[in-house]
C-alpha cells in the first residue's frame, strides 16, 4: 500500500486537510501543537487505497522537541511515497523553507498552499505555475477548511504517487540539511519571483479585537470574566437538560423496565436495575452538559484565543516556574487531562515538561465537573450552585499555582518562550458538530469500558455477603469504608462517600454512578436522600477532595508513558493525595470550628 | 546597539543579529526572524510579561530574555 504523509509547520491546517480527505476526525484547533502524535487513515486515491498519515507540525527538520522527534522518527522508520507539504499561504515568505528542506532530502513531495481564503482576503497573490517551475515540485492552492481545491490536489497527488523512496535516516537528514544559508537565498528568490504581497499586511479585525482583549490592564479581568460567562452559559443551559434526562430515565425505569424484569430473580433484578441501569443512567444524564461543554471548548480552542491567554498569563506563570503554554495546557485540561498531558510534548526542556505535567492533573476536567454539578445541585440552592462549582475552578487554579511553586526548585528549566499568535478564526458548524460527536463517542467508549465495570463492582460490594442489609456496615463496601474511616472522618467523608471515592480512582464518571448504586436510588429520590444524609460542609469537603486527590487511571497511565518514569508518576500521585487531604481537612475543620 | 527588548510599543526596526544557541536559532529562523528583516513591536504584556512582535504576516510572542538576544537597528 502507498503511504502519503502530511507535513508542515504547526497550525497550517494539516489535520483539517487530513479530516477532509479521509473523513476521519483528528483534533483541530487554532493553536500550534494540537497534533502531537501520528494518526493514519485509509483513503481512496487514483483508484487505489493508500494510507494517509497526519503528523505533528514542525518548524524545521532539525527537530528538538518531543513532537518534532515523532516526525523525524516517522521519516526514519517508514518509507513514504509522497509527502504533502502543507503551508499557510499568508506566511509563505518564511514557511517555504520547510518545503526546500524536504526537497533537499530528496523526498517525493507535493506542495499545498493552504488557507487560500485568508491569503486572498489580505491581498496576497501567488503565481502557482511559476512557483512550481522554480521549485521543481507540483504545487496546488487549497482551502482545507472550506474544501476549495481539495479534489484537484488529490488528483495531482495521484499522478505523483509513482516512485517510492526508502526511509531516510536521522543522520542522513542532518548531513543533507547543512547548507541552510543557501536554502534561505533560494527561498527569497522564489518568493520574489512568484509571490505578491501587499506592503501593509494586517488582519484588521484581529487587530481590533486584540486591542481590547490584550489591553494592558483589561486583558486579565476580561479573561476571567469571559471564563465565568462561558461557565454560566454551560451551567444554565446544561443543568436543566441533565435533570430532564434523569427524569426521563426514571420514567423508563418505573414504567417499562420494572414490569419487564419483575419476574427475574431478586439478585439479577437488583444487578440490572439498581446496579447497571441506575449507575450508568445517572452518569448518562450528564452527556448533554458534557457535549455543551465541549462545544464551547471547541469554539475557544479554534478562535485562537489560547495564544492570547498564554500572552496574558506568562508573566504570572513565570513566577511559579511555568510559562504561558503551561497555562494553555491547563485550560485544555479542563476538557480532559489526557490530551493536555500529551500536549506538553511541544516543550523542549524536560524540567518544564515535568513541572507542567505535575500540575495538569489538578485542572478540573469535565468528568469532575459532573460530580460537582451533581453534588452542588443536591446541597445548594439553584442560585448558589453555579457559584459553588465556579469556586471549584478557582480552587483548581490555586492548587496548580501552589504545586508549581513547591516543585519548581526540583524541575528547573531555561526553556525559551516563543509562540506564534495566529489570527482569530471561527470554526465552521461542521467542525463544531464533529467535535461534539467525538466527545459523545469518547464518553460511550469510557462508559462501556470503565463505568459499567465500576458500577457493577460497587453494586456487588454493597450487596454482598448475601443476607446482610444492602449498603450496611456489614457489606464488603461497608467494611472497606470502615477501614478508611480513621483518615476520612476528619475531613467529613463517611463510609458511603469513601466507596465512591475509591472507584473514582478509575474514572471520575463512576463517582456519581457509584453514589446512585450505593444509596440504591436514582434521580430525584437519590438527591433527596443524599440531602438528608449530608450537610453542605461535608459536601464541599467531598468536592475538594474529589477535585484534588487523584486524576483517573487513564491520566495516570498517560503520565507514566509521557514522563517515562515510574518514580515521577508515584510522586505526582502521592502529592495530590496528600494535598487533597490537607485542603479538605483545613476546610472541614475550620468550617466546623466556625459553627457550620 | 539596541536589542529587541528595548523597543517601545509601536516602534519598528530591522534585525541586525541573533545571538542564540543552535536549536533556538533554528526555531527563530523558521518563525521568520532573519537578518535584515523588518520587525515591529506591537505591545507588551503587563507585569514584565512577553512582547508581541510582528514580522511580515507572522505575529509572535516571546519573553524579554529571548527578545534581548535579538539585536536591532532602528529603521
Ligand atoms: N481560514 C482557514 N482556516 C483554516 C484552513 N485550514 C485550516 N484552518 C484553521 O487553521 C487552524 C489549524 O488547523 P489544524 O488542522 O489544527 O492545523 P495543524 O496543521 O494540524 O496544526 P498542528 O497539529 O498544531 O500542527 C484551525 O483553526 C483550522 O480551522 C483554511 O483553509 N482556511
Ligand atoms: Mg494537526
Amino acid at each position: 500500500m502507498k503511504r502519503i504523509a502530511l507535513l508542515g509547520m504547526p497550525n497550517t491546517g494539516k489535520s483539517t486537510l487530513f479530516n477532509r480527505l479521509s473523513g476521519a476526525s483528528a483534533r483541530v484547533g487554532n493553536w500550534p501543537g494540537i497534533t502531537v502524535d501520528l494518526m493514519s487513515a485509509k483513503i481512496l486515491i487514483g483508484g487505489h487505497i493508500a494510507e494517509l498519515v497526519d503528523l505533528p507540525g514542525l518548524y524545521d527538520l532539525h527537530g528538538f522537541s518531543d513532537d518534532e522527534q515523532v516526525v523525524r522518527h516517522f521519516l526514519a522508520n517508514n518509507s513514504v511515497d509522497l509527502v504533502m507539504i502543507v503551508l499557510n499561504s499568508s506566511q509563505i515568505d518564511r514557511q517555504l523553507s520547510l518545503a526546500l528542506q524536504i526537497r533537499a532530502l530528496g523526498l517525493p513531495a507535493l506542495l499545498l498552499l493552504n488557507m487560500q481564503d485568508e491569503a486572498k482576503r489580505s491581498g496576497i497573490s501567488i503565481d502557482i505555475d511559476e512557483m512550481s517551475r522554480q521549485l521543481g515540485l507540483p504545487v496546488a492552492s487549497i482551502s482545507a477548511k472550506y474544501g476549495d481545491g481539495c479534489p484537484q490536489a488529490l488528483q495531482l497527488a495521484a499522478r505523483h504517487l509513482e516512485h517510492q523512496r526508502a526511509p531516510i535516516s536521522a543522520s542522513e537528514i542532518s548531513s543533507k540539511l547543512e547548507a541552510d544559508t543557501q536554502l534561505e537565498q533560494q527561498m527569497e528568490h522564489i518568493v520574489k519571483q512568484s509571490v505578491q504581497m501587499p506592503l501593509q499586511l494586517t488582519d484588521r479585525l484581529t487587530e481590533r479585537i486584540d486591542r481590547v482583549l490584550l489591553h494592558p490592564w483589561l486583558g486579565l479581568p476580561l479573561f476571567f470574566g469571559a471564563m465565568y460567562l462561558l461557565f454560566q452559559f454551560i451551567f444554565t443551559v446544561g443543568a436543566p437538560l441533565q435533570e430532564g434526562v434523569a427524569w426521563l430515565l426514571d420514567l423508563i425505569r418505573s414504567d417499562i423496565l420494572e414490569p419487564l424484569t419483575a419476574s427475574l430473580p431478586a439478585w439479577l433484578h437488583g444487578l440490572l436495575l439498581d446496579g447497571i441501569y441506575d449507575g450508568v443512567g445517572t452518569v448518562a444524564a450528564f452527556v448533554p452538559i458534557i457535549v455543551l461543554f465541549f462545544l464551547v471548548m471547541t469554539m475557544v480552542e479554534d478562535s485562537g484565543y489560547m495564544s492570547r491567554a498564554a500572552f496574558l498569563m506568562d508573566a504570572l506563570m513565570a513566577r511559579v516556574g511555568l510559562d504561558g503554554r503551561s497555562f494553555v495546557m491547563v485550560l485544555m485540561g479542563f476538557g480532559c487531562n489526557v490530551p493536555a498531558l500529551m500536549g506538553t510534548r511541544v516543550m523542549r526542556s524536560r524540567g518544564m515538561r515535568l513541572l507542567t505535567m505535575m500540575v495538569i492533573p489538578l485542572s478540573l476536567c469535565s468528568a469532575r465537573l459532573q460530580v460537582f454539578v451533581f453534588m452542588s445541585a443536591i446541597l445548594f440552592t439553584t442560585e448558589q450552585a453555579p457559584l459553588v462549582v465556579f469556586s471549584m475552578y478557582l480552587m483548581s487554579f490555586v492548587t496548580i499555582f501552589l504545586t508549581a511553586l513547591i516543585f519548581k526548585g526540583k524541575m528547573r528549566s531555561s526553556e525559551p518562550f516563543i509562540l506564534e499568535m495566529p489570527p482569530y478564526r471561527f470554526p465552521t458548524a461542521k467542525q463544531i458538530v464533529l467535535r461534539g460527536w467525538l466527545e459523545v463517542r469518547h464518553f460511550l467508549n469510557r462508559a462501556s469500558k470503565f463505568i459499567i465495570f465500576g458500577v457493577v463492582m460497587v453494586w456487588a460490594l454493597t450487596n454482598f455477603p448475601s443476607g446482610v442489609p444492602a449498603a450496611s456496615e456489614a457489606t464488603y463496601a461497608g467494611q472497606i469504608g470502615q477501614f478508611f474511616l480513621p483518615i476520612l472522618e476528619p475531613i467529613g467523608i463517611d463510609a458511603k462517600l469513601a466507596i465512591a471515592l475509591i472507584f473514582g480512582f478509575v474514572a471520575k464518571e463512576i463517582v456519581v454512578g457509584a453514589l446512585a448504586v450505593i444509596y440504591g436510588l436514582q434521580g430525584e429520590a437519590l438527591e433527596l436522600l443524599m440531602a438528608q444524609q449530608l450537610d453542605w460542609v461535608q459536601g464541599v469537603s467531598f468536592m475538594l477532595f474529589t477535585l484534588i486527590y487523584t486524576p483517573c487511571l487513564s491520566t495516570i497511565a498517560t503520565m507514566r508513558s509521557e514522563s517515562k518514569s515510574v518514580g515521577y508518576t508515584v510522586l505526582a500521585l502521592g502529592w495530590s493525595l496528600l494535598l487533597a487531604w490537607v485542603v479538605s481537612f483545613i476546610f472541614y475543620q475550620s468550617a466546623r470550628a466556625l459553627g457550620y | 546597539m539596541l536589542n529587541l527588548s528595548q523597543l517601545q510599543p509601536g516602534e519598528s526596526a530591522h534585525i541586525h543579529a541573533i545571538h542564540a544557541e543552535e536549536s533556538l536559532f533554528h526555531r527563530l529562523n523558521a518563525m521568520g526572524f532573519r537578518i535584515g528583516k523588518k520587525i515591529e513591536l506591537v505591545r507588551q504584556a503587563s507585569f514584565g510579561g512577553p512582547v508581541h512582535v510582528r514580522l511580515g504576516s507572522t505575529d509572535i510572542i516571546l519573553r524579554l530574555t529571548e527578545a534581548s538576544r535579538i539585536q536591532i537597528a532602528r529603521a
